[in-house]
């Protein structure tokens, strides 16, 4: 086994029925990131996504059953933890999040000392084209968000993200399963962490569907909100600064 | 109200019957088995027990007694919903943790074996 350097660095990508999308993922994030590993984290698809990313080069650690998108990230960070790297970067298996940003992710986690790093559509100013219920969620959840947080926060949704070791050990405890990206970002902030959000691109989804469909938005954001005010109220986990 | 009464009886001993059964059949464990029981033979005794249920349903402010019953059955349920609840997010915490090992181990296995280079 290889002990990981100071500036350890793996790529994960959670994956669930994505034989189409996987394997370019995997080439881009290879040909932006030249010798960093990249860990494909199948979440029992029923396609080929497991074989395809492996004959893209990745290493895929192929889960029994299907956890939904937080346990399988956290399946990843936990992963990634116990061989002790020091960062990790997520990079969604649908080819939406773009590899050429993984750089600039990597560069701001080493650089500011942040705990998370969000590869954030909105950072700019300008706001992408969404779905008008997404929209509305978003421009709810920053404002909910800005002062639990204390700052504000443009991307709340972004699956985007790079974390460091501390925030590794963090989620290899404790990660929410549904929708984690929000609640991920208060359970940091209980513990005093910091987060930055860098200006990256989005891609139009070119394969399968998202998981969040208009109906599906109502029910997230009940749940979302739930998660986050559960999050706050847990005193016992605050980190003394 | 007699009619009624008597249908929560039959109800109940169906119940205390089911769970009696599946218990024997291990379809149900011994430790989860307890709450139904506690609550078949609960209804069972205040069907059967004008005086016990008028005098609840009298404590309750309710001018019918088999109100009271169906008071008792409600809050005895959703009582044990939320036992089941507590139970069941437990099951899939541990479900999923058991989940991620297994897949971590398979994964230590297969570097083990002479697979590729770890990550």
């Amino acid at each position: 086994m290889t002990p990981p350097t100071d500036d350890s660095l793996l790529i994960i990508v959670p994956a669930y029925n994505e034989e189409a999308a996987v394997g370019g993922v995997v080439r881009d994030i290879q040909a932006a990131m030249p010798g960093t590993p990249v860990l494909v984290i199948d979440d029992c698809s029923v396609d080929a996504t497991h074989s395809v990313a492996r004959a893209a080069g990745a290493r895929v650690l192929a889960l029994p059953h299907h956890l939904g998108l937080g346990g399988c990230v956290q399946a990843g960070y936990k992963l990634a933890f116990e061989l002790g790297y020091r960062y990790v970067i997520r990079v969604d298996g649908d080819g939406q999040h773009d590899a050429g940003d993984i750089p600039k992710i990597f560069e701001a986690l080493r650089t500011t000392g942040c705990e998370m790093v969000i590869g954030s559509r909105y950072v700019d100013g300008d706001d992408p084209p969404t779905s008008f219920v997404r929209g509305l969620g978003i421009h709810f959840f920053r404002m909910v968000l800005r002062p639990i947080l204390g700052k504000p926060v443009r991307d709340p949704t972004s699956g985007f993200v790079g974390v460091s070791q501390a925030a590794l050990q963090v989620f290899s405890k404790s990660f929410p399963l549904e929708y984690p990206e929000i609640e991920a970002l208060v359970v940091l902030q209980r513990r005093r962490f910091r987060f930055v959000e860098v200006p990256c691109r989005m891609h139009p989804r070119t394969t399968g569907r998202s998981s969040i469909t208009a109906f599906r938005s109502i029910y997230y954001i009940v749940h979302v909100l739930l998660g986050v005010f559960v999050n706050v109220l847990k005193f016992d986990q605050r980190r003394k600064p | 109200m007699d009619r009624l009464l008597n249908v929560m009886t039959i109800f109940s001993g169906v119940l205390l019957l089911f769970v009696l059964i599946s218990v024997r059949r291990a379809h149900i464990r011994v430790e989860y088995s307890v709450s139904w029981l506690l609550a078949a033979a609960a209804l069972l005794i205040l069907s059967r027990s004008r005086g016990m249920l008028e005098a609840a349903a009298h404590r309750l402010g309710l001018s019918y007694p088999p109100l009271a019953l169906l008071l008792v059955i409600g809050c005895v349920f959703l009582l044990m919903f939320y036992r089941f609840s507590v139970i069941i997010s437990k099951l899939r915490d541990d479900n999923i943790a058991l989940a991620q090992r297994l897949a971590i181990l398979e994964y230590h296995l297969q570097n083990l074996r002479g697979g590729r280079p770890n990550a």
